[in-house]
């Protein structure tokens, strides 16, 4: 069983920030673009460094992906992030058409991804964010689990990838215990922990998460495979089907609806390749509320000891 | 090309509406026709461009936002020579470049965006405008918009950000024919008084008559001009401006001919011509 230390509580859209700004220090083609709320996404560090490479557009977010296409296509690679709820869902038309159907290369962070954006309720909590822009052909979809791998995550959409990618990142603290020097591959999942009884497959903040269900299960006696998922599409076909060969079942967990997201991405592989028992942990099929994020985490079942218990309830129909 | 040359286009390149709409049994007519004698006057006259090399670095972009109306933009770049004209009679079937709405990855040269879903490409266009100041080009980016497409909210909030950022690389031609699917745009959606919403949202207005080829001619030249500001060009047209027919009739406005009609419309386009 690994073991994962955090090295402190940061937020996914800080590692955001830096990432944008380091990969734009490489490549000068990258631009930002403004939406209002420029140091809530973390791209105040960009916008201070390279005044002259952000573009503010205002709150006007179908705006903000038209320019996006137009300097994409002439040569740029543009990054646009505001909340998931607006960058994806307000602007999914013009990111269907504009960017997709062309084909460009551009990055739109979803932020305050998830349930744990807290406070601010239920309209602002992106929770169908990877269900529609992964149903886009084309696009491509991360999802991150910490702050260290947001950032590597971010270079990596930026300066060694070509196409559509929606970066999705939260704004609560969380455990940030990913390494600095871990392998980062758009596309391909990482293995954290091993096991053979059965596999979470989890992505976002929610790979902590499993990490803890993991270490409980452990005292059981149970050794569980723990995926982080960090690509939700293109999904790494070749790690959920070993995980489905040799553990024979999934628990998926990931703070976003049931309907849609990354258990729905899995089931629709491994029903159609490797069929074993599943369980779902996230949002089931309602909106959130006012809270702090724990606690709000906890309310909505999207915690270490729920991902356990579907764990157990899964172990009870595997044959 | 003088006006001659260019009325001589816009005959050819309204037959040619006539007949691919024909062959493809449907799309959208009245637009396309209304539209042909600007599409001349850019393509023939106007834009800097090279058909033969359709990705030249310092060409004028032209993104069609209504792109409802690529037959008259498909005839004009064959006709232009980006592809052969014999291609037309593909439009609208399984496996064509000429797609009901253009899509630039079915490969057809001259299409700088895959468009269809109307109030996307005025904001695509600022983006391109926006590359164009930063990287100090002398292109501009034409945007052909319909008037029933003013109705989308996108539409005013490019509009915003191109006069904030001072876009005067960036012209939009509003194709102002009056009518849209329903009816008239003033019964459907009122949109006048029409300039002066532009002129309030700080762009430079101009009104021209969309089928006199002088006055086009002369509005574009006013518009490169224009500094400081993105500009306008509302162009008053006629929805199947050619085929007397179905001139001004919004029920034109999706529908193609028959054969039969393909052929009575051709012979109208003649007698028009003849005037």
């Amino acid at each position: 069983m690994a073991q994962y230390v955090t090295k402190g509580f940061v937020a996914t859209r800080q590692g955001f920030g830096e990432g944008v700004l380091e990969a734009a220090r490489r490549n000068k083609r990258i631009l930002g673009i403004g939406a209002d709320i420029t140091g809530s996404v973390g791209m105040d560090l960009f916008a201070a460094e390279y005044p002259e490479r952000f573009i503010s557009l205002g709150i006007a977010e179908q705006n903000c992906v038209g320019a996006v296409a137009g300097l994409a296509l002439s040569g740029k690679i543009p990054v646009f992030a505001t909340y998931g709820v607006f960058s994806a869902l307000r602007t999914t038309d013009f990111i269907r058409i504009s960017i997709c159907y062309n084909n460009l290369h551009a990055l739109i962070g979803g932020a305050h991804a998830g349930i744990s954006v807290g406070p601010d309720g239920a309209t602002h909590q992106a929770l169908e964010d990877i269900a529609v822009m992964r149903a886009l052909p084309n696009m491509t979809v991360v999802s991150p689990c910490d702050a260290t791998q947001t950032r590597i995550a971010t270079i990596a959409c930026l300066n060694r990838f070509s196409g559509p990618v929606y970066l999705r990142f939260g704004r609560a603290p969380v455990p940030d215990f990913t390494s600095e020097n871990q392998h980062f591959e758009i596309g391909k999942a990482q293995i954290l922990s091993r096991g053979s009884d059965a596999t979470i497959i989890a992505t976002g903040h929610m790979v902590w998460e499993a990490l803890e269900a993991a270490n409980t299960l452990n005292q059981d006696g149970l050794k569980i495979r723990v995926i982080n998922m960090h690509t939700i599409k293109p999904l790494d076909h070749d790690a959920v089907l070993k995980a489905a060969m040799e553990t024979g079942a999934i628990v998926t967990a990931e703070e976003h609806q049931v309907t849609g997201g990354l258990g729905s991405a899995v089931a629709e592989f491994i029903t159609q390749n490797h069929p074993v028992p599943m369980e779902f942990v996230g949002m089931k099929d309602r909106f959130g509320e006012s809270g702090e994020p724990e606690k709000l985490m906890e309310k909505y079942g999207l915690s270490a000891s729920n991902i356990a218990m579907h764990v157990k309830k899964v172990l009870k129909r595997k044959y | 090309m003088d006006i001659e040359s260019l009325e001589r286009v816009s005959k050819i390149i309204r037959t040619d509406i006539v007949k691919s709409l024909a062959k493809a049994g449907s799309g959208h007519l009245g637009g396309s026709l209304g539209m042909a004698d600007i599409f001349t006057v850019l393509y023939f006259h106007a834009l800097q461009h090279h058909p033969e090399d359709p990705e030249w670095e310092d060409r004028d972009r032209l993104i069609l936002s209504i792109g409802h109306i690529s037959p008259v933009l498909y005839a004009t770049l064959a006709h232009a020579g980006y592809f052969p004209v014999e291609e037309l009679l593909t439009l609208r079937k399984l496996g064509s470049r000429l797609q009901g709405h253009p899509g630039r990855e079915h490969g057809l040269p001259g299409i700088e965006l895959s468009a269809g879903s109307l109030g996307q490409g005025l904001s695509v266009a600022v983006g391109m405008a926006l590359a164009g100041k930063m990287d100090e080009k002398k292109w501009n980016v034409f945007c052909i918009n319909g008037d029933g497409e003013l109705q989308e909210g996108s539409i005013w909030e490019a509009a915003m950000s191109a006069s904030h950022h001072k876009l005067d690389n960036l012209i939009s031609i509003v194709d102002r024919n009056g009518v849209q699917i329903d009816g008239k745009t003033e019964d459907v959606m009122g949109l006048e008084p029409l300039i002066e919403k532009w002129r309030s949202f700080g762009w430079h207005a101009i009104s021209c008559d969309g089928h006199n080829m002088e006055d086009l001619i002369y509005a574009i030249e006013e518009a490169r001009y224009v500094e400081g500001k993105p500009i306008v060009i509302l162009a008053t047209t006629k929805m199947g401006k050619g085929v007397s027919s179905i001139e001004d009739d919004h029920h034109w406005h999706g529908k193609a001919p028959t054969e039969s009609e393909a052929i009575k419309f051709i012979k109208e386009i003649e007698e028009y011509y003849q005037d």
